[in-house]
């Protein structure tokens, strides 16, 4: 896309400080972005744990190892550690490391801001998480038990685990808040010289999309769990009926937040996909500006289309037809992506490296979430399958497959760039197949166990749910474990291995591949200018 | 956004701790907060000890940031990263009043009103009427029996009024001061900064006077249904900004005494000055949508 004429380096050496006080206080892109996707990994081996608990529970009906009231909290916090800890951080780690690099800029724009938007993650997953270990001393009944929602009035009445999930989403929040300043900041006043907004790499309009979203919508949570506190606390009836409030603006304020964040987890994702695909297929990025215009119309649909997640909470009818109509007009600006995607492979010279394994499974597993979500949308239909299994499935296939496994394909991409070395290329395809397979045998028959009506949160089912249950608690468990395999390829690659050299993909292009692999600590003190 | 030139160097900051020992702090403020209003005596004192660490990387890191500024270390390049971060942090601010003002949207438009129209055989509530200021109607939700206090909604002309004259001419004011430093007239900036500050001050005890008097005198408290649980909560918000504006102003003020800021350089004041703006515009909605319709 292009090509930058002077890339002149670092003279001075790096400077910082030894030993832990080097990643306490930091104000370098690379050792932040490394942090932000060390946690993403940590935590999401924290919430995968969580989440093979509640399988082998469901593995039969009855229960067999967890009292309901922990089911409750392990699912909840499974998913707030998922999309809050994992996949956003994961995002904001590629952000933070790959941004300066593929648009010249000498580092993120507001470095010692980047240090605290990373540093607020640790005490916020120390929030989500400490209520488990006070109720083994007898402090509180355990963790947020509401689900990851929030809805009132259960979580008015919920314990103490509901105050420390209001503070760590507070925390998670502001961390938000200031990576979107952050990244807005560096992609308007920090690229280089003749990078112009329609040479920017998707990746990063991708990001600025996110960051927008952020702003907008962020602190409208950080507004709904504060109402909850007062609720709770300080004896306000927003979220009461008797005082002239309604549970149900809780969910209008949390969905004008939670839809927006699918987006906000899917669109750096979209970003950095079709630069995987135009690299491995050795050909150009196809419709980029449409590519770019579909991103646009999606940020700005997104959040005018919440209340599709609860169609069956009681609306008036002109409401109910509005947000199906507007749910449904998503799927043109995707349906433009798709078959952008599609086109960037189109009679190209393609090889199936891991990235690219991953990337072109990552469309068609994406692609079923997309489709599932239409049916969701649908008001009439929607009646049958709200809060049943098959709303699982459809998120997962967007969130895990289109998310998570979207992030995959960017590891095992930038690895060698990030590391210097390659990753074991065996190890990495092991990882795809048994992810992919894995991932289908566990979410596959939850679509078939919500079409029966099994509904979501309920650690015990009806016997004919049996069958399909013990399928998906093993595919569960093989997906939870053939993540250990990326694990050790990621820590094996980062320790050593055959060199990486300075582009280790022959199709890729970009600014990011024009320096050494690894990088050095400090990329461009003078800016490259890009024609 | 700007037309892209050779830049130069930029000022990456040296590595430092004050962001670390922020989110330490907060930690510690946040969980010694939940510790407190469940009664565990840890509480407080790990509120007091994660607001000392706060309130000293707020001293000690804007020091570092104005010892950087006043040495010319920020040359246009930053100071447009600056701007434009602080664009953003304070569209997030909006963001942040607009769910409360869509709280108030929702219950004032749908939720009191629908609670009023249920078919008389199927409510608990037959004698509730729905109209606006409204306490609820009352009645046993969440496992407490709840009766709506009486109280009198506040006038939009006596004490808001008035504040509303205060905050405008405040921003009259920080302009007034902002002309002066353009025109290097450090008298006009430094009386122009005091006026500010005085009438932030002003407002903040004729605000507290307000809630003083509502809360003793009108039966208008926190608990008082949709109407007081929004009317405390959007200009408690409010009051909580405009103390935040007015301690920026007078570390503006303080350093502007000091002879800080020059014409063509002076992002701390804008920034501080365009956030008073913003607390301004967010009240002239206060005004109307809370106290006058």
């Amino acid at each position: 896309m292009s090509t930058a004429t002077t890339v002149l380096h670092d003279e001075h050496h790096a400077h910082y400080q030894p030993g832990i006080m080097r990643w306490l206080t930091t104000t370098n892109h690379k050792d932040i972005g490394t942090m932000y996707l060390t946690f993403a990994l940590i935590m999401f081996m924290v919430g995968g744990a969580m989440i093979l608990a509640v399988r082998a529970e469901l593995f039969q009906p009855g229960l067999q190892f967890l009292k309901p009231e922990f089911f409750n909290q392990l699912i909840g916090i499974h998913a707030l550690v998922m999309i809050f800890a994992a996949l956003m951080p994961a995002a904001t780690g590629f952000a933070n490391w790959m941004l300066p690099l593929m648009i010249g800029a000498p580092d993120m724009a507001l470095p010692r801001l980047n240090n605290w938007g990373f540093w607020l993650l640790p005490p916020a997953a120390i929030l989500l998480t400490l209520p488990f270990t006070l109720a083994l001393f007898g402090i509180g009944d355990g963790a947020l038990a509401t689900g990851w929602t929030f809805y009132a009035p259960l979580s008015v009445q919920g314990g103490i685990g509901v105050d420390f999930a209001i503070f760590a989403v507070h925390l998670l929040g502001i961390s938000s808040v200031m990576g979107s300043i952050n990244i807005i900041v560096t992609i308007f006043n920090m690229r280089a010289p003749g990078m112009t907004m329609m040479k920017l790499p998707l990746f990063a309009w991708g990001w600025l999309i996110t960051a927008f979203l952020l702003i907008a919508t962020i602190p409208v949570l950080a507004g709904a769990v504060t109402m909850l506190l007062t609720d709770r606390h300080f004896g306000t009836h927003f979220f009461n009926a008797a005082g002239g409030g309604d549970p149900i603006l809780f969910q209008h304020l949390f969905w004008f937040f939670g839809h927006p964040e699918v987006y906000i987890l899917l669109l750096p994702v979209w970003g950095f996909i079709p630069h995987i695909l135009s690299a491995f297929s050795r050909k150009p990025i196809y419709g980029y500006k449409a590519q770019v215009y579909s991103f646009w119309a999606i940020g700005i649909l997104s959040v005018v289309v919440w209340a599709h997640h609860f169609l069956t909470a009681g609306m008036p009818v002109p409401a109910l037809l509005y947000f199906m109509y507007s749910t449904m007009s998503i799927s043109v600006p995707l349906a433009v992506l798709f078959f952008c995607w599609i086109a960037t492979m189109w009679k190209g010279s393609m090889s199936f490296e891991t990235p690219m394994l991953f990337a072109t499974g990552w469309i068609i597993l994406f692609g079923i979430g997309g489709l599932t979500g239409l049916v969701l949308a649908d008001v009439a239909a929607d009646a049958q399958y709200h809060h049943t299994y098959f709303v699982v499935a459809h998120f997962h296939y967007t969130l895990f497959a289109g998310g998570m496994m979207g992030i995959m394909a960017g590891v095992y991409y930038w690895l060698p760039k990030m590391t210097g070395h390659m990753y074991n290329e065996t190890l990495g395809k092991l990882h795809f197949w048994l992810t992919a397979i894995a991932f289908n045998i566990t979410f596959i028959p939850q679509f078939f166990l919500g079409l029966a009506g099994m509904p979501r949160r309920i650690p015990d089912y009806a016997l004919q749910f049996a069958e399909f249950n013990m399928i998906s608690s093993i595919g569960a468990f093989i997906l939870g474990l053939s993540q250990l395999i990326m694990v050790y390829n990621i820590v094996s690659c980062v320790r050593g291995g055959k060199k990486a050299t300075d582009k280790p993909w022959e199709g890729a292009q970009g600014l990011e591949w024009t320096l050494p692999s690894p990088p050095p600590y400090h990329s461009f003190t003078e800016q490259p200018v890009v024609e | 956004m700007a037309t892209q030139t050779q830049h130069g160097h930029y000022f990456v900051p040296n590595p430092s701790l004050y962001p670390f020992i922020l989110s330490s702090g907060l930690l510690l403020m946040t969980s010694g907060f939940i510790f407190n209003i469940h009664h565990y005596s840890a509480g407080p004192w790990m509120m007091l000890s994660g607001f000392l660490a706060v309130l000293y990387v707020l001293f000690g890191w804007f020091d570092k940031v104005i010892g950087e500024s006043e040495s010319g270390m920020y040359k246009n390049w930053e100071d447009r990263s600056f701007r434009v971060g602080m664009i953003v942090f304070i569209s997030s601010e909006v963001a942040f009043f607009s769910a409360f003002f869509g709280a108030l949207f929702y219950l004032r438009n749908i939720s009191v009103p629908e609670l009023a129209h249920f078919d008389p055989s199927f409510t608990m509530y037959k004698d509730f009427l729905g109209t606006w200021p409204s306490a609820g109607p009352g009645g046993v939700v969440l496992g407490s029996e709840y009766k709506p206090p009486q109280f009198t909604p506040m006038s939009a002309w006596g004490i808001p009024a008035l504040n509303t004259l205060i905050l405008l001419s405040s921003g009259a004011t920080v302009t007034w001061a902002h002309w002066g430093l353009l025109k290097n007239k450090r008298p006009q900036l430094i009386l122009g900064l005091f006026l500010t500050v005085a009438l932030g001050l002003t407002f903040l005890g004729l605000q507290s006077y307000e809630y003083h008097h509502a809360y003793t005198e009108m039966g208008l408290t926190l608990g008082a249904g949709a109407y007081g649980a929004t009317f405390f909560m959007l200009t408690g918000f409010h009051g909580l900004h405009v103390t935040l504006g007015t301690i920026m102003l007078i570390v503006i003020l303080v350093r502007s005494i000091k002879g800080h800021f020059k014409p063509d350089h002076h992002f701390g004041f804008e920034g501080v000055a365009w956030y008073w703006h913003f607390v301004d515009v967010v009240w002239l909605l206060l005004f109307v949508l809370v106290y006058w319709l």
